[in-house]
């Protein structure tokens, strides 16, 4: 059990009594770090949470954003880390259940997923790779299972998570506003749980990843089943239709403590149970053993007495079991009986709200003695070096993974994944834009440039598609926040993160924190993935890949950022370095302009500079469209005297390529220059071959065929043979 | 014209099939759950895709058990257009109204991507306005879709024209690169790809027309040409 001796001196001073064995379990449980935030919740604070689409209603477990017409759009991130890096299948399927239940939970139909998904090296080690392939058939097996397509995300290897894994899941949810949930309850509504049994499978889940991955504690991953889940979806959906609701809850972390003791919480409640009445999948199971099981595809409910009947009949057609638990008190209770015998009987109040801590925070160590660049070091063909990128796990193709997962069942997947943002259609006739982005390298470096750099990259990806970011979903993922030196890593990104926010109006809707992401060979890199949410009121565009006479433009600067390039780590095996940082207005206006330009369908299509750099991204294109491009170098908008290296491969932000029709090239020219918009125009595409010249030098010279193989090939090789 | 779509616990293709039909073509059609009963006044009947029981035990064999399949059964008999797509196609060869088995694909994962048909048999309800050696660029999302008969019944199919649709390209270990079939009287057919998801040009990167030429041919075999 996780309570430090404080928290157990409070409890005692608090209650006035010694707790019963169940109280401590359930008190544990809720006051675990991955439940109750107290690291994080005093900080959490300085995010934006307000804006004109946002809606707030109370114990909402996902982010709901008005789309109009009275349609709203919800969404939610969270990450299954630690049970992902024991059991790879079930822990990634069971967190792609979570967050659907999440999404569920609001009332709204589940219409997306999203997976982040990060590794050891798995080019060297094999370990990571069988946690890699078992994670991606978790999510493919759960996902496709319930008929939600995944449409996107990204993949990441890194040496910072060996014999670790970050498996992190979003999802969207699409509903009616007047059928949101809006969570309820007078004095003598019935409580129900309604799913899956009530198992020993995840015990104490929430206090196992709340502690550094030390030891493979089986019995606290939870047991998938997506056949329960999907019945649960339409028997939910089907009870909110017969208005058979007044409150829900997903069972998640802390299992029932965690529902019970925040429902009453937030509804001002109380709530008195009996174990007895809960459906276990086998007998025996002692009450806190049943307070504090995570097992999955289990939701609280919250009726009037009237409907029960009707509820019952829903379950009963989907065949989902259904349990009368408890009732509704007015005396702010959460009251655990077992037949007569009362187990616990504490203030909900006092159990969903741990203390709250202050961590103290200290500039790292590590950021004093990160390398400087070295000057004298070997320079590289540069055609080969980016083949050896195009083929690296991660910038090749992620084809292998997105085939796996069903993408276009629900028939709204207008963008497929393999582009820079996906986009849904909603059936308000508007589009859905999303995209999900980390940077662990950059984040080392400085986790508040790279933070930001995160959120600026998920901007750019679905500014491409046409849209204008709405929303924002963060999730923050550290090591042992009791640690001052990641502590401050935290704080560093969750700042930045917020001034940028703030900075471009877009709202934080929703979000996670994750610590103790370490094994006994130290902590992750700091990871905040961000996810972001734009809406198009018109068809998005539709990247056409580039032909023969396109011109290829670019917008924003190129400056000496190779710091956490791929180029830096993967290439020359360097960690250090200028990490990228943004320029908020320029970041701003880049975007505005980019979206004008699409808005007057002056483009064909747009990339965004991301991993790898310029050359890589004009890779991209040129093998989408199978087409080559011949460019001067200098032409590039940089900083004064960059190498050639710098310009080709750093990873500077806000960056965009656009492919402009002949036809087009002088007004997107005047529209740039007229926004006072630094860009070049760079060249051609036509023949069979990438080629990059300064003066009559050639830098590259690249056979578009040749790329093509390595960038599809890389991945998929790998993982075929092994 | 009115379509009967069978909902089993698990199908998650059925409103889709349900937007296509309705909002699309402009048909009528109606859900029915599993346990029920069709009516007789259905013209066609579609088993969409999906996971019934979350393919426990091998896909579609549970939902070949359910009571209402003895309807279809008996609605198959008497001519009414059948089609079952991905899963729908599963448990119409696990209830025996097809021949042959579907298997885990050759690559032992779950495939979802875009790929070409070719039509060879343009004589049921379901392809009547295609041409035959058509081309249909169209999506599939399986991992049991491996089409599988011995050898024998392999002739059969080929002998009395029971093959509707082959892979233009080995794709999963097909016999024959079958994708789809039908019964002798050609009026069941089933086929693995996903054709109510490459019928409107929003979402299908291709060319929406031949897929399209299915549904219109379920309109010009009820006689509603369009």
């Amino acid at each position: 059990m996780s309570l430090s001796v404080q928290e157990s001196k409070h409890i005692t001073k608090k209650i006035g009594r010694d707790l019963s064995i169940t109280e401590r379990q359930i008190i544990a449980a809720e006051w675990s770090e991955h439940c109750s935030y107290k690291s994080s919740k005093k900080h959490l604070k300085i995010l934006p949470t307000t804006g004109r689409n946002v809606i707030n209603e109370k114990g909402y477990d996902s982010g709901v954003l008005d789309v109009g017409d009275g349609y709203v759009v919800t969404v939610h991130i969270e990450s299954h880390n630690h049970p992902s890096a024991v059991e790879p299948y079930g822990g990634a399927a069971t967190g792609v259940g979570g967050v659907i239940r999440d999404i569920l939970s609001t009332g709204t139909r589940p219409i997306a997923i999203f997976d982040g998904l990060r590794f050891g090296d798995i080019e060297n080690d094999t370990h990571a790779r069988w946690l890699f392939k078992n994670a991606v058939s978790g999510i493919a097996d759960y996902g496709n299972c319930l008929g939600i397509p995944t449409i996107g995300g990204e993949v990441e290897f890194d040496e910072c998570y060996k014999n670790y894994a970050l498996v992190d899941v979003a999802a969207i949810g699409f509903g009616k506003k007047d059928k949101l949930i809006k969570n309820h309850a007078n004095v003598g509504d019935l409580v129900v749980l309604i799913g899956g049994p009530t198992g020993r499978d995840g015990i104490g889940g929430s206090q196992f990843a709340s502690d550094s991955l030390e030891s493979e504690d089986r019995s606290a991953i939870q047991i998938p089943d997506p056949f329960i889940e999907k019945l649960i979806i339409e028997t939910i959906l089907e009870a909110r239709n017969e208005k058979c609701i007044n409150a829900m809850k997903d069972l998640g972390g802390g299992g029932l403590s965690c529902a019970v003791s925040e429902t009453a919480d937030s509804l001002g409640i109380g709530i008195e149970l009996d174990v007895d009445n809960i459906h276990t999948r086998e007998a025996g199971l002692s009450p806190d053993e049943i307070m504090i099981s995570e097992s999955q595809e289990r939701m609280l409910i919250i009726t009037e007495k009237k409907k029960l009947p009707k509820l019952n009949e829903i379950c009963n057609k989907f065949r989902v079991s259904c349990s009368l638990i408890g009732y509704v008190k007015n005396d702010k209770m959460m009251h655990v009986r077992k037949g007569e015998n009362t187990f616990a009987l504490l203030p909900a109040d006092f159990v969903a709200h741990a203390p709250l801590l202050d961590r103290k925070k200290t500039i790292p160590k590590y950021l004093r003695h990160l390398k400087k660049e070295n000057k004298n070091k070997k320079l590289l063909d540069y055609s080969k070096t980016i083949l050896k990128l195009l083929s690296s796990p991660n910038i090749a193709s992620k084809h292998w993974v997105f085939h796996q997962y069903d993408h276009e069942v629900g028939i709204r997947t207008v963008v497929k994944p393999g582009f820079d943002a996906s986009v849904l259609r909603l059936d308000n006739g508007k589009f859905l834009s999303a995209k999900i982005d980390g940077n662990p390298k950059h984040c080392y470096l400085n986790p508040r440039q790279g933070a930001i750099g995160c959120f600026e990259e998920a901007c750019r990806n679905i500014v491409c598609t046409g849209a204008n970011p709405i929303g924002m979903v963060d999730h923050l993922q550290f090591g042992n926040p009791e640690d001052p030196e990641i502590f401050w890593t935290f704080m560093e990104a969750l700042e930045g993160l917020s001034d940028f926010a703030k900075f471009l109006r877009v709202p934080c809707v929703g979000g996670k924190v994750s610590f103790y992401n370490e094994t006994p060979s130290g902590p992750i890199k700091p990871t905040p993935l961000i996810g972001v949410l734009g809406i198009i009121d018109k068809p998005p565009l539709v990247p056409v890949p580039p032909s023969n006479g396109d011109y290829l433009l670019i917008v924003g600067k190129t400056k000496d950022e190779l710091g956490g390039s791929e180029y830096f780590e993967y290439v020359h095996k360097f960690i250090g370095g200028n990490c990228p940082t943004v320029d908020f207005k320029t970041s701003k206006l880049n975007m505005i302009t980019v979206l004008s330009l699409i808005k007057n369908n002056l483009i064909k299509c747009v990339h965004d500079c991301s991993k790898g750099g310029f050359v890589i991204a004009l890779s991209e294109l040129s093998i989408n469209g199978n087409i080559g491009c011949s460019i001067d170098i200098e032409k590039i908008p940089s900083t004064k005297n960059l190498s050639h290296e710098k310009i080709l491969f750093s990873e500077s932000h806000s960056r965009y390529l656009l492919v402009v029709d002949g036809k087009n090239i002088t007004r997107v020219k005047q529209h740039l220059s007229k926004q006072k918009i630094l860009f070049g125009v760079l060249g051609k595409f036509s023949g069979d071959q990438i080629s990059i010249t300064h003066k009559s030098n050639n830098l590259v010279k690249s056979n578009v065929d040749v790329m093509r193989k390595r960038y599809f090939n890389g991945l998929e090789d790998l993982l075929k043979h092994g | 014209m009115k379509v009967g779509i069978v909902v089993f616990p698990g199908s998650n293709c059925d409103r889709d099939i349900f937007h296509v039909l309705t909002d699309v073509f402009d048909l009528e059609a109606e859900y029915f759950w599993h346990e029920k009963h069709l009516p007789s006044k259905i013209d066609a009947v579609i088993l969409p895709g999906g996971f019934s029981y979350g393919d426990r035990l091998r896909a579609g064999v549970i939902a070949a058990h359910s009571p209402i399949i003895s309807d279809v059964k008996s609605m198959a008999k008497k001519g009414v257009p059948v089609l079952g797509i991905c899963n729908g196609f599963q448990i119409l060869v696990e209830s025996g109204l097809l021949p042959g088995v579907l298997l885990k694909n050759t690559t032992m994962n779950f495939m979802c991507k875009w790929i070409n048909l070719i039509v060879q048999n343009n004589n049921t309800p379901f392809t009547n306005k295609l041409k035959l050696g058509q081309k249909i660029s169209i999506p599939i999302a399986n991992g049991e879709g491996r089409y599988f008969a011995d050898n024998k019944t392999l002739k059969e199919l080929q002998e009395k024209n029971q093959i509707v649709f082959t892979y233009e390209e080995s794709l999963n270990g097909s016999s024959l690169n079958i994708a789809g079939v039908c019964n002798e009287s050609g009026n069941v057919v089933g086929m693995m790809p996903h054709p109510e998801r490459a019928v409107e040009s929003e979402i299908n990167p291709t060319d929406n027309k031949p897929s399209s030429l299915i549904f219109e041919s379920l309109l010009k075999t009820a006689g509603i040409e369009k």
